[in-house]
């Protein structure tokens, strides 16, 4: 549905995309993984066709995303980063006009937004700039879906909007999935991550990894250990010190520490721990998320450019 | 106070990294300075007149040698008969006919008076008695030199007219002016920056990413603007006409038709600033400064451009406003016809296909 | 890590209404010394409009407030003194250099020039930045850019320091380095108080506190949270509270 090709884009001297290659499926719910400055903005403009490539080609739907924008524009639906709708416009004057200028009509295709749609209903005659965060990114859903889109683009529809908002956000996404319209979504979020049918993790330009989320945490080459303490942090500090390690983190209550496949055991790690401090750890083996996943990708990408 | 310090520091940085800042800062009032400092003048230069000799004796001769080489007067032409003043006047060949009596010289020796008339075209009421004002001291200069000695020398009736506006009333100067620098306000600002504004909160780039042909998001943008100008241009009108009781001399029909160009040509002006900026205020900022303050000092509405020097009448001559004040007067006041305004409403058409040729080159259907 | 007996922020009963909205609805809370605190809640449950009111930028309808020992209708300007603030939206001025944006604010908070070069000093190399102190702010990546506003923010040794979103869009390991500067200041007897949409990071705090339609629902640490909510993460007892 959407192949991308050694898509470069540079601006002045700093590079965006670094020859970006993505296949993305018909109907595919399609994560773009990454922190600020990965490139995800840009290859989505680039595929909306409002930037051009410095090289590599880009299709959506089979149209060039130079040669066919005006095809591409009637069949996508486009949330870009911040909020894009007209303030002084009520939420139906907003749905009214996109739904005109893609001449279509609201009653038409209401099935598609209706689930969304019910929920800032009882705003419908207040602007748009009076509703809050998580409204605001379902009224803006609503309008990029209101002409029956073959493919929606949004471009961090989550970022900034609370825990729970952020989740009904993605319920509906998954529920458009059944319409099967292909979604592609970019959001800094890791744990959002495992929502996608496949993700692609995005750092400065480069795709470090693409996989179904549940393919690349078990692809997880190293050993991660679950480390419990009451003092986190030093505890940290002492784990720093084991020799050859590959990273400790904090994440949230406890530590996620990464070593080189099979170079400890659980036994070892805790009698160092015990060795060095007095400080009561809990320590298991455990499976890795996608967060784990993103820092060893990182490391090993800071690795090979230095 | 070492916090006042601090923060005042700190101003003068972002001050002086902002190159608009500094333009802004020192650019503009010094362009103000020396255009207003030219622009403001109440000499005259070169002005074009005609001189009608009944006399034609020693005496007329040299008032006529004396006046056509002030350096204020050019003649232009000579007029075929009394029936060809009005038609120099409204085609704008003349700004002045200083008509000498018969008898001249008789008359100033023997009777000690002589009469001038000299009708002024008081389209333009400022400019029309300034004329007057040198004529007449052209006049008595002349006498003072040819009658030296005598305690009691002769003098030079002028008989003056005011053509197109006998009673200088200032309406019949400023009406035409206005709805030039109006329109320009309405038309060429507001749709600059309603476009502008797309672009800075984002909503143009949800509107490129849509079906919408760029020819229908501008030609949205500008139908609005268009019908409030020409409500507006109508309203100046009526209240010119009926409450200031300018007149219209020549036809409505005409007139109605430049304003509709003028409109047009200040809309496509400014969508083609909006083509070049990405922000509501440099959009107001280009339109004021560049469309402003051009439209009131460079169109001729307040002070004549013949008087400027030379390098701002060329940059007088690029201004639209320029053209369709002179179209006014002339259709307003004077009652010229398509036959005399047609260069100036030619050029307002090419200034039009121009800015629409350009603004479709820099159209961007992409964001960048 | 925390000391009990000396709360540096009290709130008692505060009110903020604008016209009839009633932003803060009857908040009541302490605040210890050396607490890392947690501040959640949805977009517009009134998180905004209380932290203003701290930090001294806002007044409050009704209500006793005091934070870092000053009363908030009238010692405002002493609260300001001794507090520092961070946010995502803003921290420091992109086309000044690092080293003017310190001196910059270094002496908005009245620091003596030997203080401030000397911990300026140890902050860059800390962070390892003394080879960019000249350059502009607009040139460095995100990362350094919040790390390095954070630093600024508590360079003049404040007693609390308010964070708002300080970690937005930014990549994990950023994050997590940001986090250990969190814990540098707590060490140092500073006062964190947090606000943040990244629940992971709601359980690095002491005590979180969770905010709902001007109200605050919840108060206690994440652990007792968790089990009072039956809950295995700060995520699932948000979404069960703030649904």
């Amino acid at each position: 549905m959407i192949e991308i090709k050694n898509i470069h884009k540079q601006y002045g001297e700093t590079v965006a995309l670094q020859k970006i290659n993505l296949a993305i499926n018909k109907g595919e719910l399609f994560g773009l993984i990454g922190p600020d400055g990965a490139g995800k903005s840009s290859l989505m403009r680039i595929l909306m066709s409002l930037y051009l490539p410095d090289q590599g080609t880009a299709t959506m739907s089979g149209f060039d995303v130079v040669k066919d924008y005006r095809k591409i524009r009637q069949i996508t639906g486009y949330m870009p980063g911040k909020f894009s709708l007209y303030p002084d416009l009520t939420v139906e004057e907003n749905l009214n006009f996109f739904a005109a200028v893609f001449g279509t009509t609201i009653q038409e295709n209401y099935y598609l937004i209706k689930e969304i749609y019910t929920q800032i209903e009882p705003f419908k005659n207040r602007r748009a700039s009076k509703l809050s965060g998580g409204m605001k990114q379902k009224l803006a859903l609503c309008c990029a879906l209101i002409h029956k889109p073959e493919i929606l683009i949004l471009d961090e529809p989550t970022t900034g909007v609370d825990a729970v908002s952020r989740k009904e956000f993605w319920e509906m996404l998954k529920r458009l999935k059944s319409l099967d319209i292909t979604i592609l979504v970019s959001t800094p979020y890791m744990d959002e991550a495992s929502l996608c049918d496949r993700i692609a993790l995005m750092q400065q330009g480069n795709i470090l990894a693409v996989d179904t989320p549940r393919a690349l945490t078990a692809s997880f080459a190293e050993d991660l250990w679950i480390v419990s303490s009451n003092e986190i942090y030093a505890t940290a500090r002492i784990l720093e010190k084991l020799p050859s390690i590959i990273s400790v983190n904090s994440f949230g209550q406890a530590l996620h520490l990464v070593t080189r496949k099979d170079e400890y055991t659980g036994e070892s790690i805790q009698r160092f721990l015990s060795d060095n401090s007095e400080i009561n750890t809990t320590i298991e083996k455990s499976g890795a998320t996608i967060e784990d996943v993103f820092i060893l990708l990182m490391n090993d990408q800071n690795a090979k450019s230095n | 106070m070492n916090r006042f310090r601090a923060f005042l520091k700190k101003e003068f940085y972002h001050i002086f990294r902002d190159p608009r800042t500094l333009i802004i800062l020192f650019g503009i009032p010094i362009a103000q300075l020396l255009l207003f400092g030219y622009v403001m003048t109440n000499e005259i230069r070169d002005v074009k007149i005609a001189i009608v000799d009944h006399s034609r004796d020693d005496l007329s001769k040299r008032l006529t040698q004396k006046i056509l080489s002030s350096g204020f007067f050019k003649l232009a032409t000579v007029p075929a008969s009394e029936d060809d003043y009005e038609r120099l006047f409204k085609s704008n060949k003349i700004k002045e006919i200083i008509i000498i009596e018969n008898d001249f010289a008789f008359h100033l020796i023997n009777k000690g008076k002589a009469e001038i008339q000299v009708i002024a075209d008081a389209s333009d009421p400022n400019t029309a008695q300034l004329l007057v004002n040198y004529t007449t001291a052209i006049a008595n200069d002349f006498v003072k030199d040819e009658f030296l000695k005598g305690q009691n020398p002769p003098g030079i009736n002028i008989k003056s007219r005011m053509l197109f506006n006998e009673n200088l009333r200032d309406a019949y100067n400023f009406i035409p002016g206005l709805i030039a620098v109006i329109l320009m306000l309405i038309s060429a600002m507001m749709t600059a920056i309603t476009i502008a504004r797309e672009k800075e909160t984002g909503t143009m780039e949800v509107l490129l990413a849509s079906p919408l042909k760029p020819i229908q998001i501008i030609l949205g943008k500008v139908t609005p603007y268009m019908i409030l100008s020409i409500i507006n241009a109508l309203m100046i009108l009526v209240i010119g006409i009926f409450i200031f009781k300018v007149p219209v001399i020549g036809s409505l029909a005409l007139l109605l038709g430049e304003i509709l160009l003028y409109i047009f040509l200040a809309l496509t002006l400014g969508i083609m600033i909006s083509t070049f900026v990405s922000t509501q205020l440099t959009a107001l900022a280009i339109s004021g400064f560049a469309l402003m303050l051009p439209s009131i000092l460079l169109s001729g509405f307040i002070f004549p451009i013949k008087n400027m020097p030379v390098p701002l009448q060329y940059l007088a001559n690029l201004m639209p406003p320029r053209w369709f004040v002179e179209i006014n007067r002339t259709v307003m006041l004077k009652g010229g016809g398509l036959d005399v305004v047609w260069p100036n409403t030619l050029i307002l058409l090419g200034m039009s296909v121009l800015f629409i040729l350009i603004s479709i080159k820099k159209f961007k259907i992409r964001l960048q | 890590m925390q000391n009990r007996t000396e709360p540096v922020i009290i709130v008692k009963n505060m009110v903020k209404k604008f016209g009839d909205f009633v932003a803060n609805d009857n908040l009541n809370f302490e605040v210890y010394q050396g607490e890392i605190f947690g501040f959640l809640g949805a977009n517009g449950a009134g998180k905004t409009t209380a932290i203003r009111i701290l930090c001294g930028l806002s007044s409050p309808t009704s209500g006793k407030m005091r934070v870092a020992g000053y009363d908030v209708y009238h010692q405002a300007e002493l609260i300001k003194q001794n507090i520092g603030y961070m946010s995502q939206k803003f921290s420091l001025y992109e086309d000044l250099t690092v080293y003017e944006n310190i001196r910059f604010y270094g002496s908005i908070y009245k620091m003596k020039t030997s203080e401030r070069k000397a911990r300026t000093e140890e902050m860059l190399k800390k962070l390892g930045l003394t080879a960019y102190e000249n350059r502009r702010i607009g040139d460095l990546p995100l990362g350094w850019k919040q790390k390095l506003a954070f630093s600024i923010a508590i360079l003049h040794n404040p007693k609390i320091v308010f964070l708002d979103e300080p970690t937005g869009g930014v990549d994990p390991i950023t994050r997590r380095q940001f986090w250990n500067l969190i814990y540098e200041a707590v060490e140092k007897g500073i006062t964190v108080f947090v606000t943040t949409h990244y629940m992971d990071e709601a359980e690095y705090c002491d005590r979180v506190s969770i905010m709902a339609e001007g109200k605050i629902v919840a108060l206690d640490t994440p652990i007792n949270l968790k089990k009072s909510y039956n809950a295995s993460n700060m995520d699932e007892v948000f979404l069960k509270i703030a649904r």
